[in-house]
């Protein structure tokens, strides 16, 4: 007799739900069974079945983006229970307000030293400041800011957490 | 007459939370502070994205001073899934990570040029300064172009 030679192991989901996990289970193509935190995250903040109810009014080729979306706000909330990934939002939207005044008074500089306005001893640049929201930074907890893929967009940025879930890797990428 | 026969007098309306539930808001409702009644539809978002269970369980796990703000947060990110299902706040934190990239490298490209200037050089950018992300903007004349003021 030959052993089970097809035996899929249960998702992370159904492990985690201690359910059996069926074929056509909505979970088992995004959470593997080797990435349980993944899931044990998400079904904390969200909880199974609204997680489920998301999943099934979107179109397959979505459900992946929108796992790892939620995977990443799942995390976050965790790891910052009052602000989540809005602290992101904010740290970010201070960043470019703070570089477009930057890049507004470099460009009135520059059309001053275009028009001859400002002697050449005096033509100095702004010292950029460090973007933190772009460079890997050390913060306050001591690490750096990790990445998370979306889009092909690789989000890095300074968190008051450690490390963030990386949805393509799950490893550590970060200074932390 | 008592006045406690009056109708209503000292009977707080239930909180929205309580409202949409459908049970009795007591006193210390954990939801009553932060989801009033003339705000149905905050309740009615969060609850939707993260269920009332698991956002009691959150608010109790947070010290009373921080609860309005996990409130506020969790009522964006709530707002912002339903607005874009597949991404939802995520999806601003891309475009603001974009928009950092962007703006620092046209920090860094018009600080070069003020380096030219102060330098003597006075070359303007676009003579093979090599900018050829179609996103960006060369803030004279456009991506890569010849041309002047």
């Amino acid at each position: 007799m030959a052993s089970s030679s097809s035996y899929n192991p249960p998702c992370a989901a159904c492990k985690f739900l201690r359910r059996k996990c069926i074929p056509g289970c909505v979970f088992s193509p995004y959470f593997p069974p080797e990435e349980p935190q993944k899931f044990a995250n998400v079904h904390k903040i969200f909880g199974a079945s609204n997680v489920a109810k998301l999943l099934n009014e979107l179109l397959p080729h979505q459900r992946d983006d929108a796992v790892n979306s939620l995977a990443y706000e799942a995390e976050a909330r965790v790891r910052d229970p009052v602000y989540g990934c809005i602290g992101a939002i904010t740290f970010l939207q201070r960043q470019v307000d703070r570089l477009q005044k930057e890049l507004d008074a470099a460009n009135a500089d520059l059309i001053r030293f275009a028009c001859n306005d400002v002697p050449l001893q005096a033509a100095q640049p702004r010292p950029p400041q460090e973007a933190a929201g772009v460079r890997n930074v050390g913060f306050g907890g001591g690490g750096g800011g990790r990445l998370y893929q979306t889009g092909g967009v690789q989000i890095s940025y300074d968190v008051p957490w450690n490390d963030i879930y990386n949805s393509h890797g799950g490893g550590m990428d970060g200074n932390n | 007459m008592a006045a406690s026969s009056s109708s209503s007098s000292f009977s707080k309306p239930p909180c929205a939370a309580c409202k949409f539930l459908r049970r009795r808001c007591l006193s210390g409702c954990i939801f009553a502070p932060y989801f009033p009644p003339e705000e149905p539809t905050k309740f009615v978002n969060v609850h939707k994205i993260f269920g009332a269970s698991n956002v009691s369980k959150l608010l109790n796990e947070i010290p009373a001073h921080q609860r309005e703000d996990a409130v506020n947060s969790l009522t964006y990110e709530a707002e912002a899934r339903l607005k874009d299902p597949v991404y939802g706040c995520v999806g601003a934190i891309t475009i603001l990570q974009r928009q950092v990239f962007t703006l620092q490298r046209e920090l860094d490209a018009t600080n070069a040029d003020i380096m030219r200037f102060a330098s003597g050089t006075g070359a303007p950018r676009g003579s093979g300064s090599g900018y050829d992300d179609p996103n960006s903007t060369d803030y004279w004349t456009g991506k890569g172009q010849d041309g002047g003021i």
